[in-house]
């Protein structure tokens, strides 16, 4: 979409580097005057909001990595010891804390918004499967940043999850062991966790860069899912979204701070202020709230399919979750991207969205008697809901008219 | 109503819904069986929330006479006690609480010295083993962030309230709550030697009633000398204990949103002016 360029440089020196290293340039034309539909909503804004919360997470784990010691026997005082004695430690803490619950309540959005509106199809379906990788980076980072803290749910959950591993036929055990660098969770898990922790983040941040790259070539998809047709369809990066995108980063930053200073725990379990003892085993293992729904999919395979344990077709399952985001693109067979001209798949997109949530729900509740019933009608939709709908939807459904440019639909709006 | 505060309606919305998601992770935390809880009304509370000096330092009376000979607090240093926020000793009764402990030290000759507004909190036992040791097998936990590792279960809808209401004080409820309910067991529950029944936790635990009408002399006749004033006291002061910065948080959290909002304000009528010249 870089077309021909504005930026014409005619300083001596800027042209001279341009010559050599076009990163004014580039700049100029993929943060400026990137031409961008006009009609994109306020659910397009949280790319950018993901984009602040993770220079933010970055930002706060590197300082309190400066203080913080991986070492089983110091790891759980060293972060109480940010909370009490560093200066600002309590924020810096709570901000890195809430952070990572404030990312994926974003994401989730994010990744709904691509839902409805249909942008994983052609051409953005490489755009997307970065989006799923990130996804899955997103999931290790914080499991891991989760352990570090050493609490009893630190703990608990990591000897948990680890053992989803074990359950893997054949490399199960060696991939456990290398996991846990050891058969328990101990000490080597917390090094090679913390070590793992601060690394990833890197390396999600390269995974953004292709994701924006991804997204910089066919630009983006729109409410209407129409594509751009003129220049009439379309504003430039800057001022128009730059100011949209800041606007909707203030405004997702006040239940932010709500959280870091009023209710700084409320999202974590009061266990998690009890020190890491293997001898003693929490009641309840929960995990953190944005892991629930697949941790529901997990726990509602508890019966043996075939020569497949109950125990591997939870992880069979748990896994195929995220897996088949992978396929999206190929399974929905649609040509109409947004879901807004789509009478037949809209009622079971809701319906896909209420069991997400409902799936969430479960996932902090005992996994007996009607939550398990629950949990296992949950999965079997979730499933249902790409492997059979979408791909039948797509082929039995008539979509309702289309507006022939972005700049009708939009006319037609005011004329309403 | 223009297009955009349609969809800004629809991210509001998005967002409670998205939250309720997130509601239920409520602490499921120690399946209590026995009495509901009755929550108190903290001064340190919701978003203006502080502690009162003055029940922290009755609180810290309770602690240091009766609770510290089997809890220890090894994240509390003498010096905490002065200082802003928390019971507000001054620096010189500090220095001369500290000089009443001795503190093992094996680099000095005596092996030994008195402690310092520096040093943290001694523990009352040298090991686990001699603190299981008096204490039927059981181990007191060290009060430091003990407050925080405790919670009140709530029925639903209620707990979903606290994500609005910042409801963070289940630490300090639990904690009176168990203390004012040490009552004779029921008929048909046998305890086991060393355990107490509670009618909060619905349970025994190897902790006896630790209060008694008057086992703490308050200074003057303003507070009565009673369990529940006791309990409500103690709690508190290992609130504070837990996190003795809340109050500049807090203060902190008010400043940052009301410029937050003001700055929303601002950058909304920005950005409408900047696009008011755009059909979308
Ligand atoms: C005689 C020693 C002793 C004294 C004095 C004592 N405790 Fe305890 N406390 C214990 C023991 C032992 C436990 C562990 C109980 C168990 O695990 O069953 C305990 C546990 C607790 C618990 C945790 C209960 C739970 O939820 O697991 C709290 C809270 C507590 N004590 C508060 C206090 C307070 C407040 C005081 C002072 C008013 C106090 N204790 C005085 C011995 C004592
Ligand atoms: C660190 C996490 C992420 C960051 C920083 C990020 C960033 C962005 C940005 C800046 C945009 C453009 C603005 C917008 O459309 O909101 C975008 C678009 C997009 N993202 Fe992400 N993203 C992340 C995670 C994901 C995930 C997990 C998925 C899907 C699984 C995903 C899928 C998409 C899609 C499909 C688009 C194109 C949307 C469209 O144009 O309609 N992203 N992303």
């Amino acid at each position: 979409m870089s077309g021909q360029s504005s930026y014409n440089p005619t300083n001596p020196v800027e042209k001279w580097f341009d010559e050599r290293l076009p990163i004014l340039r580039f700049s100029k034309e993929h943060l400026m005057d990137f031409p961008t539909p006009k009609n994109i909503n306020y659910w397009w804004t949280f790319g950018a909001i993901l984009m602040f919360v993770l220079v933010i997470q970055i930002v706060t784990g590197v300082v309190l990595a400066m203080h913080y010691v991986a070492d089983a026997s110091m790891a759980f005082d060293s972060v109480e010891h940010i909370r009490r004695n560093v200066n600002y430690g309590r924020i810096i803490q709570a901000v890195h804390a809430n952070g990572a619950s404030m990312f994926f309540f974003a994401v989730y959005l994010h990744i709904f918004r691509g839902l409805y509106y249909g942008s994983y199809k052609a051409p953005r379906e490489i755009l997307w499967i970065l989006g799923v990788v990130i996804f899955v980076l997103m999931m290790a980072i914080s499991f891991m940043g989760y352990v570090l803290p050493w609490g009893q749910m630190s703990f608990w959950a990591a000897t948990v999850i680890t053992d989803i591993f074990g359950a893997i036929p054949i490399v199960g055990e060696p991939i456990l062991v290398l996991l846990r660098g050891g058969f328990a969770v101990d000490n080597a898990t917390l090094t090679r966790f913390f070590s793992l922790h601060y690394l990833l983040p890197f390396v999600l941040l390269a995974v953004v860069m292709l994701h924006i790259w991804a997204l910089h070539v066919p630009g983006n998809n729109n409410p209407t899912g129409v594509e751009v047709k003129s220049s009439r369809d379309t504003v430039p990066f800057h001022p128009y979204i730059t100011m949209k995108d800041l606007f909707a980063i203030v405004v997702f930053m006040i239940p932010f701070a709500w959280f870091v200073f009023f209710a700084p725990d409320i999202l974590g379990h009061p266990d998690n202020y009890i020190q890491a003892n293997s001898q003693i085993t929490p009641a309840h293992i929960v995990p953190e709230w944005y892991f629930l729904p697949f941790y529901a999919i997990l726990r509602a395979i508890d019966f043996d399919m075939l020569f497949i344990s109950s125990k591997l077709g939870g992880v069979i399952f748990f896994g195929g979750s995220i897996v088949i985001l992978f396929f999206v693109p190929w399974l929905d067979g649609s040509k109409v991207r947004s879901g807004t001209f789509r009478p037949l798949f809209k009622p079971f997109y809701w319906l896909f969205v209420l069991n997400f949530l409902m799936l969430t729900y479960l996932g902090a509740q005992g996994a007996e008697g009607i939550f398990l019933l629950l949990s296992k009608v949950g999965t079997a939709y979730y499933f249902a809901y790409f492997l059979l709908i979408l791909p039948i939807v797509s082929r039995i459904e008539t979509p309702n008219p289309l507006p022939a440019s972005i700049s009708e639909s939009v006319l037609g709006n005011k004329g309403e | 109503m223009n297009k955009s505060s349609i969809t800004l309606k629809g991210l509001v919305l998005g967002a409670v819904m998205a939250l309720s998601g997130g509601l239920s992770t409520a602490p499921a935390s120690a399946a209590v069986v026995g009495v509901e809880p009755e929550l108190q009304s903290w001064t340190f509370a919701g978003i203006f929330g502080k502690y009162d000096s003055n029940q922290l330092q009755r609180g810290f009376q309770v602690f240091q006479e009766v609770c510290a000979s089997c809890h220890g607090a090894r994240l509390m240093s003498f010096r905490n006690l002065s200082e802003e926020g928390g019971p507000l000793f001054s620096e010189d009764q500090v220095k001369a609480l500290a000089a009443e402990y001795i503190i093992m030290d094996p680099e000095l000759v005596e092996g030994e010295r008195a402690a310092t507004p520096a040093d943290g909190w001694p523990n009352p036992f040298e090991t686990e083993r001699d603190a299981r040791g008096s204490n039927s097998g059981a181990f007191p936990p060290d009060f430091s962030v003990l407050a925080k590792a405790r919670g009140v279960s709530q029925k639903f809808p209620f707990w979903a309230f606290n994500y609005f209401t910042g409801y963070q004080e289940g630490g300090p409820d639990y904690i009176y709550n168990l203390l004012v309910n040490y009552v004779d067991a029921p008929h048909d529950v046998e305890v086991p030697e060393g355990q107490s029944w509670n009618a909060y936790l619905g349970g025994t635990l190897a902790m006896g009633p630790p209060l008694f009408e008057g086992i703490v002399d308050y200074e003057g006749d303003v507070f009565p000398e009673t369990v529940e004033q006791y309990s409500a006291d103690i709690a508190a002061f290992m609130m504070w204990m837990a996190e003795p910065h809340l109050a500049s948080r807090k203060e902190m959290g008010f400043r940052t949103i009301t410029f937050l909002l003001l700055l929303a304000g601002m950058m909304y009528l920005v950005k409408r002016k900047i696009w008011s010249n755009v059909e979308h």
